[in-house]
């Protein structure tokens, strides 16, 4: 297409020039070379991409059960899904199985979204649509929030998560050192960025279309219900999916909350496996590891990713 | 007219009470989780709140008045080799050194990817969308693994290239994470900070491209066209049509990639954990520390407090920048 578009003023130009045929035959060879060099440049990107997860599916797959690996290799001599049965069965020297970290995680991730979403899409609605007094303080509250990282707030939310304890008999219950904890010390963050982004995309959405639906009678309520959040649905799935995303990769959180082994995550699990010196880990396993953590997730963000930057901007640049 | 709509509204809602209770839901969960967290955060950094006020009996924390704050910024902190204003500067370097790279990478990878002609374009634009998907805390934990100098792939990588050229294997026993001993002489830059940036800077490029690349789309082509008629060479038409154009999307992005990667946690805890020397620290890396390890929770407080502020001016700044372009263009 666009080459065709570069010809005819190749041909306006040719006759101009004595040698023709040649010059045309010059062009030739020069677009060659340029898409050679091309070809080139982009393989040794894809190849600089590629590398790591190529090492690290190599690796996975490596039946050797050799703790460490010494060579390089694409698909190891008899190559195995042995390492990702190991994992299943037990992956860390823990007492805990991968369905039961699995679980976990998605309790911490889809509770987390859950409660921020529910919450967050009337208030982002409110601050979208109407205007009330002290509207523009709460929002400030809200913006000022978000930019605070959730680290920089750990030590108060772990010492009043941990102040919520009661012990009956042998039960013994403490907030803190519970997935609600977790769920919660997240939310804390998680909300106000779910309110300021689903109102960066509500306020994209026309009003006219609910002055319509008022006009033929919806209250305000039936507006939202029946107009805005229909329209929203874009804007709530990639904050459902961003807030997932960062819920099933949380680490500070819980690496500093919980401390019994039936309530660890993915995450903590998969960096107890890391390094040289880890439990004696094997690669093979790490690398199946991180694999079944990095693969739903990453699925569902390839399948989703054009909504997902666009979603982003909207909220963020506009916002 | 949207004024004028905007303000009939208004009149309409001002008394009403339905705003509120839209809003209600939402503040009840962040007075209890967010807002009160915060004010007995300030409280509880001008105490010594420490381990031994975690238990429901024990007696409240004693009152040190701006010992912490203080304590912070002249280092007087239990955490060995500890300083306050090299972090920040560290932080700030670590920021910017990475945005840079990543924005350049990005459009120039754009313009390769919207080069006339080129094969294959969907196959290079899917593979290079996959740093973006897959999630930064398993890349930060492969990377780790990649950079061990002993079984890591990147100096077994090296070690096969070299080979290509004669180098013998035990040159590449590259210690990335752990050489004290800057690379290059006269620069405090750690070899750790190198391997960081590798890592950062794989992570990092893919978005900036997808920003420049939907930017690139939108540009008429007929200024191309025009410019190409008036006989501007190819380095003309990039300076006075692609960069200026291309400035409006990159800079918004560059401002949040600031933020983003002042506040990366991931990739420095577990790819260098800060080290060697506590070198490549930032700030949300010692808040951490902060508190899992050192459980100075009054200190860790003050340390929140002041993460804020930082980020509060960081954020003015950027804003600041982003408007300042915006206007120019």
């Amino acid at each position: 297409m666009r080459s065709s578009a570069q010809a005819p003023a190749i041909g306006v130009r040719a006759p101009a020039r004595p040698a023709a045929a040649v010059s045309v035959r010059g062009q030739r060879l020069r677009q060659l070379g340029g898409q050679l060099l091309l070809q080139a440049v982009c393989l040794l990107i894809a190849f600089v991409v590629l590398f790591p997860i190529l090492w690290v599916v190599s690796m996975s797959l490596d039946p050797r059960n050799i703790s460490r690996p010494t060579e390089l290799t694409i698909i190891p001599p008899g190559a195995s899904l042995q390492a990702y049965v190991d994992v299943i069965q037990r992956p860390t020297s823990n007492p805990v199985s991968l369905p039961q970290l699995a679980i976990n995680s998605v309790l911490v991730a889809g509770g987390s979204t859950l409660l921020a979403l529910a919450l967050g899409v009337s208030a982002a609605y409110a601050f979208s649509r109407f205007r009330f007094s002290g509207r523009q303080w709460l929002m400030l509250a809200i913006v000022a929030v978000l930019m605070l990282p959730a680290v920089a707030s750990l030590a108060p939310l772990f010492v009043l998560l941990n102040k919520v304890q009661f012990s009956v008999g042998d039960i013994s219950w403490n907030l803190r050192n519970s997935l609600l904890g977790v769920v919660l010390a997240i939310v804390s963050g998680a909300l106000p960025f779910a309110i300021w982004n689903l109102k960066g995309y509500i306020d994209t959405i026309p009003k006219e279309l609910e002055e319509a639906a008022t006009i033929d009678g919806c209250s305000p309520n039936q507006a939202f219900i029946r107009v805005i959040l229909p329209l929203a649905t874009p804007a709530l799935a990639v904050t459902a999916f961003y807030g997932f995303m960062s819920g099933w990769t949380e680490f500070v959180v819980s690496w500093q909350f919980l401390t019994n082994a039936e309530n660890f995550t993915l995450s903590m699990a998969l960096w107890g496996m890391t390094g040289q010196y880890a439990d004696n880990t094997p690669w093979s396993k790490f690398a199946a590891m991180a694999i079944i953590v990095a693969l739903p997730v990453s699925v569902v963000y390839l399948y989703l990713q054009k909504y997902i930057v666009g979603g982003l901007t909207v909220g963020g640049v506009k916002g | 007219m949207a004024q004028g709509r905007a303000q009939g509204r208004a009149r309409v809602t001002r008394r009403s009470a339905l705003p509120y209770l839209y809003i209600l839901p939402a503040f009840v969960v962040m007075a209890v989780v967010t807002y009160w967290p915060m004010a007995f955060q300030v409280w509880m950094s001008f105490t010594d709140y420490g381990l031994g006020n975690l238990r429901q009996d024990a007696p409240l924390p004693n009152f040190v008045g701006l010992e912490n704050y203080i304590g912070l910024l002249t280092n007087a902190i239990s955490i060995p080799n500890f300083d306050f204003f090299r972090m920040l500067g560290f932080n700030l370097w670590w920021t910017f050194s990475n945005v840079a790279l990543h924005v350049s990478l990005g459009v120039a990878i754009a313009l390769l990817l919207n080069a006339k002609g080129l094969r294959f374009r969907g196959v290079y634009r899917a593979i290079y969308i996959l740093p973006m998907v897959i999630p930064q805390l398993v890349v930060a934990n492969i990377f780790r693994n990649m950079f061990d100098p002993d079984y890591g792939a990147i100096n077994q990588g090296l070690a096969v290239l070299g080979s290509l050229f004669g180098v013998e294997q035990a040159a590449f026993h590259i210690r990335w994470i752990d050489q004290i001993d800057p690379p290059i002489p006269g620069i405090p830059l750690t070899l750790s900070y190198f391997a960081l940036l590798v890592t950062n800077t794989w992570l990092g490029w893919p978005f900036m491209t997808v920003v420049a690349s939907a930017a690139l789309q939108s540009i008429d082509k007929e200024f191309y066209e025009a410019a190409h008629m008036d006989g501007a060479s190819a380095w003309q038409r990039f300076r006075h049509i692609t960069l200026p154009l291309l400035r409006p999307a990159m800079v918004p992005a560059a401002m949040f990639g600031i933020i983003w990667t002042f506040n990366l946690f991931n990739i420095i805890y577990f790819v260098s954990g800060g080290g060697p020397l506590r070198q490549t620290e930032i700030l949300v890396t010692t808040a951490f520390r902060l508190v899992n390890e050192q459980r100075l929770y009054g200190a860790a407080a003050a340390f929140g407090v002041y993460t804020l502020l930082i980020l509060l001016a960081l954020t003015f700044i950027t804003n600041r920048i982003s408007r300042a372009t915006e206007s120019a263009v």
